[in-house]
Parts: C-alpha cells; structure tokens; sequence
C-alpha cells in the first residue's frame, strides 16, 4: 500500500519538478536557486532533525555504549574496567539469571497464546451485528489501558491474598490453593492471568480484521453445508492470519518488557521462591539496586538477541503461515 | 456464531455471553471501588461489592498521603509530567512523520525502518547507558530524563501512526498549498497539521494515558518524594503500609486510576479506532 502511494506520489513530483527548461541560474544567487528536490530534501533533515538527535542520542548511542559496557565492570562510581567476555560467563553459572529465563519463557508461552485466544473469540463474538456491540466493545478494552497501572497490579494483589476473593471463591468449591500471591506454584499465573484480562487491544485489531472479511465466503460455505468448526479453519483463519501475526508479534515483544505487575506484586524481589522474577525485573535490580551496571549490560543484550531470535523466527513462520490476499499485504 | 439469522434464543445465548464476560472483565474493578469504601480491616476478605456501611476514612487518610506529602503534591506531579509529555510527544511526532509521509530525501526508507525497528526493540536495551548519561550530566533526580526523549520523537508508535494517517491526505492539497507560496513549513502548518487533528487527538490520550501510569522511569531516575508522580508514591505508600492500612491503600488505588477512567469514558470512541487503524501496543 505504501509502496502505490510512493509511485503515484514520484509520478506527480514529476510532473511538477520537470518545467519547462528553466533559464540559466542568475550568477551570484546561486544559493536561492537550488533544484526543488534539494530543498525537498534539506526540509525532510530538518523536520526529522528532533527525531534523529532522539534515535542518536537516546537510542542507538545508547545502545551501543552498552555493548561496550557488557564487556567491563562498571559500578557507577569508579571508571569501568575491562573485563572481556567475564560478564557473559557468569550469566551462564548464575542460577537466578537462568530462573529469571525460565520464568519469562514460562509466561511469554502461557500469557501471549492465552490472550490472543480469548481475544480472538470475543473479537468472533462481537463480530456478529447485535445491540450493545459499541459498549462492550470499549467495556472490554478498558483493561487494556488501565492494566499497566499499579493501581491495578495492588488490586490484582488483594484479590489473590491469602483468604480474599479469589481464595474464598476456590475453597467454596474444594480447591486449597491459598493466596496466590505467596505460592510458588501460582503466583506467576497470577501474573498471567493479569495480561489475559488485557486482550482488549489485541481484541479491537482482530474485529478490524474481521470485519474485511467479506461475507459472501460465509454464506457460500454455508450453502455447501460447512460447519462452523470448518468455516473458521477454512476461511476465518486464513483471512485474519496477517492480523493474527501482527498481534502475535507485537504481543509477544511487548510480554517480554513487562515490569510493573512482578515488580509490584512481589514487592521488588520477584519471589515468592524467584517464581515471579522475571527478566526485566532481575535486570532493574541488578543495575539499580546492585549497581552492577557492566553485568546488567550484558544482561540487557542478551534480552536484545532472545527477543531478537524470537522475532526472526517469527517472521520466519509467518511466511508459511500468513495468507495474503490479492494485494493488499502489509 | 454469525448469525445471518439471528433467531431469537441466538440473540439470547449472545447476550448472555457478553454480559457474562462483561460481568467477569468488570469485576476487579467495581471490587476496588465498593472495597475503597469498606474499613480498613474488612477489606481483604470483602465480597460484596456494595459495602453495606461504606465509610470514608480509607480516603481521608490516602488524601494524607505519605511522609507529610499530601497525595495532590503526587497528582500535581503526575499532571505536569503528562501534560508535557503529550506537548513533547506531538509535537516532536508530527514533525517526524511529515518527514516521513510527505516528503523525499536521501535515507528516508532506510530512517522509516530503523524507526519500525525501535518499536520491537526491548527499551530495557537503552536504560543503562541512558540512565549513566543522565547521572554524568547531573540530572538524575529531575524530571529532565523523563521528558527529553518524549521531545525527541522516541516513542515510535506515535510516529508511525501518524505517518499512517497523514499518507492517506490527498497530494492535491500539497500542490495547491505550494501554488498558493507556501513552503514545506507553511505546508505543514496550514493544511497537514490542521488535518492530522484526529491523529493527533489520538496520540495526546495515549500518550498521557502511558506517562500518567508510568512506573519504571520515574522509579529510576526519582529520588526525592515530593517530586514522585503517583505510580511511584503509591508503591512506596503500598510497600509501607501494605499491612498496617490497607484500605488506605486501595483508596488510593482508585485515586490514581481516577484520571485514566476519565480519559477513558470521554475519549474511547477515538482510542478504540486509533488501535484499530493502527493496530499496535496495549
């Protein structure tokens, strides 16, 4: 779609840049005579000049001061010495580190494909024309914004405490489970279940998808006689499959930054028992509590080459599995 | 499930399923609301959601606030920093995206892609060596580092919806506007600007919803309390007190998503379309 807007634009530029042969430039005023395109050109730098100082200064500089940080040790207060690959060997011999791993593999696989299920199905079902559908439409996105907040992660950690709702709720009908918050085995479920209430979001991009659905692919199946179960395999799926890919990914890069929720909830520690320390959790201590800044850089790449790999392979799958039709690719 | 006949017990099962649904995403919420108004020492084990005597000691005590803070110093900090926020970030988005959507240069395709990249890019990345840069200039503690990437453009789905939208306004308005003498400025100014309202409108909601609910930046770079805004004050409060006053705690929990819920109700017809024409983050 850009790419048509480009070409038709270039075609209009054209036409408007190619006058007739201009008289030859006025000597001494050269400077006010510039070809359209470099003045075209200077005005793009110039309005992009905040963001370009952003994505220098604050972005890739960054960035790249911290691979060369990952290599030293830096406590902040003395200058940083080298240290080599020390930095990355540790991290592979650090038990929390590899726990820190595992429990953000754990909820990146529970809590994306939960999410995106539910809201998919909700999507299906608000995709029907009945009354009310605006309302519970924005009901249900609602979460989405507020579910960031602290606000709602203390919510969260009242429910689950030990002889509130949730617990109440789960003994009425013989489950012992105690409060979550303080069990090792529930508390990141906790957590996940926290990110499944926020399908809000992916829920309104995948009723935009279906709504470009066109409805005659649905009667025609129906006239042949193909169940539901077969008309969503058949042709819901692969009609959605790049608004199913575009939430997947974004839903995924954005579970591996979540911060607030096991930081609140576990009061810093990422316990109970580690079962909630999550990476970005295990970083922010290691570099603002421990003010092991060279050890948190390497830490920090390795967040860049996971999320990376994962993206990668993503992408990857997705070219097997997206269906685009006709042109209209993103 | 599409009922190209919504036959009556249909129509039914529907609406039992949503109000269902809506019962359950809703719960949380209208939980922290009735138990904001329970005493202190029911509130944990409170069910019910209408308190049979609501009382409002928990909030004259969370308007106390904390270390001799009121919570409207907490407040007040949060509605600056999101008020500039919003100023920086539409500001600095609009211009990069006219860039971006309107106009040709050497790079712009290499730029836009980098800029996409950020988006995916884990922030936690930057953090490290960002906050040591602030540290070094002495500006660990203000809300400098708070606001300089929000003049700067960084936030990169902003960029991008714009330029989503401003790709879609007619070329002809261009032309006409340079015929009439104005320059790329004048462009932008008097006929992009004023039609990119909508997307503009959008991001500003976004973007004081994200800064207003904030927690990792102000908990890095903050040190002193009367500068907190109120994600920070609210978990130092909670860490305090989480067992000795608990209803205090939750009442202002409801302060704080005050602000948001407001937003929220008087703006999401607009935030429901901006996320689904531009379909990103959560």
């Amino acid at each position: 779609m850009p790419r048509t807007a480009q070409d038709t634009r270039r075609e209009q530029r054209a036409a408007v840049a190619a006058p007739p042969p201009a008289p030859p430039p006025a000597p001494g005023r050269a400077s006010r005579r510039r070809r359209p395109r470099d003045r075209e050109g200077a005005a793009g730098y110039i309005f992009l000049s905040p963001w370009m100082l952003g994505f220098l200064g604050l972005t890739l500089g960054p960035m790249l001061a911290s691979l060369y940080l990952s290599f030293t040790d830096y406590n902040l207060f003395t200058a940083p010495s080298w240290v080599g690959l020390d930095n990355y060997r540790r991290l592979f011999a650090d038990d929390q580190w590899l726990q820190s791993i595992r429990v953000t593999a754990l909820y990146v696989l529970l809590a994306v494909p939960l999410k995106l299920a539910l809201a998919l199905a909700v999507a299906m079902l608000l995709a029907a024309p009945h009354r009310g559908q605006g309302m519970y439409r924005s009901a249900f996105y609602a979460p989405s914004l507020l579910g960031a907040s602290v606000s709602v992660a203390l919510v969260w950690r009242a429910l689950f405490s030990d002889g509130a709702v949730v617990d109440r709720l789960l003994r009425s009908v013989g489950v012992q489970t105690g409060g979550w918050v303080g069990n090792p085995d529930y508390a990141l479920l906790l957590l996940v279940l926290l990110a499944v209430w926020q399908f809000g979001a992916p829920m309104v991009i995948f009723l935009a998808g279906l709504k470009q659905v066109p409805r005659q692919y649905y009667e025609a199946a129906e006239v042949d006689g193909a169940g539901w179960w077969r008309r969503f395999r058949a042709i819901t799926l692969p009609m959605i499959s790049p608004v199913l890919f575009f939430n997947l990914l974004l839903e995924t890069v954005n579970s591996f930054q979540v911060f607030t929720a096991s930081f609140v909830i576990s009061g810093g520690t990422g316990g109970p028992a580690g079962s909630t320390l999550i990476y970005t959790l295990y970083l922010y201590q290691q570099a603002f509590t421990h003010y092991q800044m060279g050890y948190a850089s390497a830490m920090a790449w390795m967040l860049i080459l996971g999320a990376g790999l994962v993206v990668v392979a993503l992408f990857r799958m997705s070219r097997t599995m997206v269906f685009y039709s006709g042109d209209e690719g993103r | 499930m599409r009922s190209s006949a919504a036959t009556r017990p249909r129509r039914v099962l529907w609406h039992a399923l949503a109000l269902a649904l809506l019962g359950l995403i809703m719960y949380p919420l209208v939980w922290v609301a009735g138990a904001s108004f329970t005493p202190t020492n029911d509130v944990v084990g409170n069910t019910e959601l209408l308190p049979s005597e609501p009382v409002l000691d928990n909030y004259a005590r969370a308007l106390e606030g904390m270390a001799g803070i009121p919570v409207w110093r907490f407040l007040g900090n949060s509605l600056l920093l999101a008020v500039l926020t919003v100023v920086g970030t539409v500001a600095s988005s609009a211009l990069a995206a006219y860039a971006f959507a309107r106009l040709r240069f050497r790079g712009r395709n290499t730029m836009f892609v980098l800029m996409i990249g950020t988006l995916l890019m884990p922030f936690h990345a930057v953090i490290i060596p960002q906050y040591i840069i602030f540290q070094q200039l002495g500006l660990v503690d203000t809300y400098i580092p708070l606001l300089l990437g929000k003049f700067l453009a960084t936030e990169a789905f902003f960029v991008f919806l714009m330029v989503q939208f401003m790709r879609q306004l007619p070329r002809e308005l261009d032309q006409a506007a340079r015929i009439d003498g104005c320059g790329y400025w004048g462009i932008f100014w008097h006929v992009i600007a004023p039609l990119s309202r909508p997307a503009f409108g959008t991001a500003a909601i976004f973007a004081f919803i994200w800064s207003w609910n904030d927690l990792f930046a102000p908990l890095i770079y903050l040190n002193t309390p009367e500068r907190f805004p109120i994600p920070l004050a609210l978990r130092m409060f909670a860490d305090q007190t989480s067992t000795s006053d608990f209803g205090a705690m939750i009442a202002m929990s409801v302060i704080a998503l005050i602000p948001v819920v407001l937003f929220f109700l008087a703006f999401q017809r607009l935030l429901v379309q901006g996320m689904a024409t531009s379909g990103l983050k959560g």
